[in-house]
């Protein structure tokens, strides 16, 4: 992974010290709320319902084992001993003191992490695919493009005042697993010719007017990637709307331009900025590309380690489940990617105590060469694993609750804190993913239902993704009781789509019962191997309406 | 909530005293607010001494101004993009950025395209509603003048003018991004 030189840690080490002057103006009052604001925000440092929340940077969601120990610590030592993975592939400590946020900054830069621009108006962490560098479909490696990104977009002086958030993914497979239509800027990685190169999307997101980004270049080669970037970014800070923060968004401007139009800014602003210094140099390609270098895998013979894996997991069937469905194919022989799922019933989803975060670290140590990446679902993945270890990683993840195999079911979901902690929720959301686990606890039957993403907001601002969710569930308020509306069909793969609304809202005691119709509707007109997904894209809306809207008889 | 009408919003004030390469200094232009009334101004009614002009009233009035080059500057509103003034800004001695709130940051553009694209070399000023906290992002992108007008005292602004020793991306301070001013032996 990426480590920092002298550079990084002055830049890092410069901006703790600047945080923690901007603490004490505002604590002598010296700053206004209003001032520091902004300040608190591009550290991470939201004023939540209960506490301060501070959201910690995981660049495109890698962890190492030393990261995640003092993650740990100071779960213990600031907070109460507990954090939560996001869907930004972050972290996040819910009940900070404000005071202390400085002294944790400055814990953090010792283990070369930082809270830079989690939150704010600005470019915010690049996300990715979490089986970057080991999956078998990948074009190429995404992660030394995203630490150029990171360096690009970190403190960037022209762009730290944009008229709202902006995020980027990247994605470096055939099969999108960074959901880059769903992003202000989706870069897909391509091959043409035997040269690198990007597909460029812009102005998709989710929030109160989901969108599909718009591909506005069909192929930028390798190096001119950051000069690309500004120049899209410039022209959104030109031209973005900044009098009503709901139409902030580039896709907001995307829209109101036409793609076609926007892309012609772009292109123009780039075509006087392409030749710039910040080309990519051959040089710093390969300096990005160094820091990812393969494992030292042993050469295994994957005939004999699969042979052993299939008896393993004839002789104990809880293992056959797990392996089916907690584990991924590595692109090298004898290796399997493996997902720890933090979704065991009763938890909320990406909730990971401080002895958790531990034994994280204790697992990649032992069995993946010491990293781990988040997922934007709220997993945790080890990356690089022997097959011939997979039941003793099994047997010890167990231990920690890492080890429900339910990962990519209906119980593997993508939820937002909620009312529970968030000020801007409009409904409670844990608890509904609760209930739902619940009701839908036998193995068989999610199984059965076969690959399935239920996910959940607390509010419009979509933070659990429901636009994207194959199921979608968002709190609503209705004259102060909390209702939740249900969408169907949207998918944040490589074939985007939004979920539509089911119809009108329900009590969250309701939610459970619902999902169950329209899991029967599923069962009863599936053909043959049809996922949820397609099952729907064939039939649509309706017959799911009519089951759940059916008036008693 | 509509667009305030050119001319309503907050307009940039006269401090006393600002910040030129780093040290508090006398403000010697006086700036000329975009309003109704500058309907009424002439090359002739102007008042003589250094005077900071609208964008719009400077256009109208560039060409009766001739031989009073030294002491007429320009600033920009945010909504204002620096190809409106583009290569002529380098016949100016002086062209301020409005910030009408700490959060608008379009300004910040403006300054590195001036700078960068347009050649402008004179003195380029912060006005307006930036906060003390932005210094470091501001003389990144060029800006060498800072007329403050919030609370805090000037001198200790100068503390925040060099927040960082190193930055990653280039700018008008740095033209080469860190990748190529780095060893890169990995």
């Amino acid at each position: 992974m990426y480590r920092y030189d002298e550079r990084d840690r002055t830049i890092i080490g410069e901006r703790v010290a600047q945080f923690r002057g901007q603490t004490e103006r505002y604590l002598a009052g010296e700053l206004s709320e209003e001032e520091f604001l902004p300040l608190r925000l591009q550290n991470g440092l939201y004023i939540q319902r209960l506490a301060p929340m501070l959201r910690i940077a995981v660049p495109y969601g890698l962890l190492n084992s030393a990261q995640l120990r003092r993650l740990a610590r100071i779960s213990r030592d600031y907070d109460k001993g507990y954090a939560h993975f996001t869907t930004r592939q972050n972290l996040q400590f819910n009940w900070p003191q404000l005071e202390d946020v400085p002294d944790i900054l400055s814990e953090l830069a010792e283990v070369e992490m930082h809270a830079v621009q989690t939150s704010g108006n600005c470019i915010r962490n690049t996300t990715s695919d979490p089986y970057a560098g080991v999956a078998r479909d990948e074009i190429a490696d995404p992660r030394p493009y995203c630490e150029l990104i990171r360096q690009w977009s970190t403190f960037h002086p022209e762009f730290a005042f944009l008229p709202r958030k902006f995020k980027i993914a990247v994605n470096g497979a055939e099969a999108d697993r960074a959901a880059i239509r769903v992003h202000d800027i989706g870069v897909q990685i391509v091959e043409r010719d035997g040269a690198i190169g990007y597909q460029v999307y812009v102005g998709g997101g989710q929030g109160r007017t989901p969108v599909i980004a718009e591909l506005i270049r069909d192929f930028l080669p390798e190096e001119d990637l950051l000069s690309y970037l500004e120049a899209i970014v410039r022209v959104y800070n030109q031209l973005g709307r900044r009098d009503n923060k709901y139409k902030a968004r580039i896709k907001i401007l995307v829209k109101a331009l036409g793609p076609e139009e926007f892309c012609r800014r772009v292109e123009e602003e780039w075509a006087q900025i392409r030749d710039s210094a910040d080309r990519l140099t051959p040089e710093a390609l390969a300096w990005a590309r160094s820091f990812f270098p393969e494992p030292e895998y042993r050469q295994l013979d994957a005939a004999v380690t699969e042979a052993a894996l299939r008896d393993q997991a004839d002789s104990d069937r809880a293992f056959s489940r797990w392996l089916e469905r907690n584990t991924f194919p590595h692109r090298v022989p004898g290796y399997r990617a493996v997902r720890l799922s933090t979704k065991p019933t009763g938890v909320p989803p990406g909730d990971v105590t401080d002895t958790q975060l531990e034994a994280i670290a204790d697992l990649a140590d032992r069995f993946s060469f010491g990293e781990a990446r988040v997922t934007h679902d709220q997993n945790v993945v080890l990356a690089d694993v022997r097959q011939d270890a997979l039941l003793d990683l099994w047997q010890a993840a167990r231990k920690h609750g890492f080890a429900t195999p339910n990962i990519g079911t209906l119980t593997d979901m993508i939820c937002c804190p909620g009312g529970d902690y968030c000020s801007l929720a409009n409904a409670k959301s844990i608890p509904v993913a609760e209930a739902i686990q619940r009701r839908f606890d036998d193995l068989d039957y999610l199984y059965d239902l076969g690959d399935l993403n239920l996910n959940i907001s607390g509010c419009m601002n979509a933070c659990g993704h429901h636009h994207v969710g194959h199921i979608g569930i968002l709190g609503v308020d209705k004259k102060g009781e909390e209702f939740y509306q249900v969408q169907l069909g949207g998918s944040s793969s490589e074939n985007t789509s939004l979920a539509r609304v089911l119809g009108p809202s329900f009590s969250r005691a309701e939610v459970p019962e619902v999902i169950g119709k329209i899991l029967d509707i599923y069962i009863e007109q599936r053909r043959a191997d049809e996922l949820f997904l397609d099952t729907y894209n064939r039939i649509g809306l309706q017959p799911f309406k009519e089951r759940v809207y059916a008036k008693a008889s | 909530m509509p667009k305030p009408a050119k001319g309503t919003g907050p307009q940039p004030n006269n401090p006393e005293r600002l910040i030129l390469d780093g040290a508090v200094v006398a403000n010697e232009w006086r700036l000329v607010p975009a309003d109704e009334a500058n309907t009424e101004i002439t090359a002739a009614s102007l008042a003589p001494g250094k005077v900071i002009l609208p964008l719009s009233l400077w256009q109208r009035l560039r060409a009766d101004l001739a031989g009073r080059e030294s002491e007429i500057g320009v600033w920009l509103d945010s909504d204002e993009t620096a190809d409106q003034l583009g290569p002529s800004a380098s016949d100016l001695p002086l062209v301020a950025v409005h910030f009408p709130t700490f959060a608008d940051g379009r300004g910040f553009s403006t300054a590195r395209l001036l700078r960068e694209r347009y050649g402008y070399t004179g003195e380029l000023r912060a006005v307006g509603a930036f906060m003390r906290d932005q210094l470091t992002y501001l003389r990144r992108c060029g800006f060498n003048a800072f007329a403050y007008e919030g609370a805090q005292p000037l001198e200790q602004l100068l503390d925040s003018m060099h927040d960082f020793s190193d930055s990653y991306q280039a700018a008008v301070d740095e033209p080469r991004p860190i990748f190529r001013r780095r060893s890169l032996a990995g």
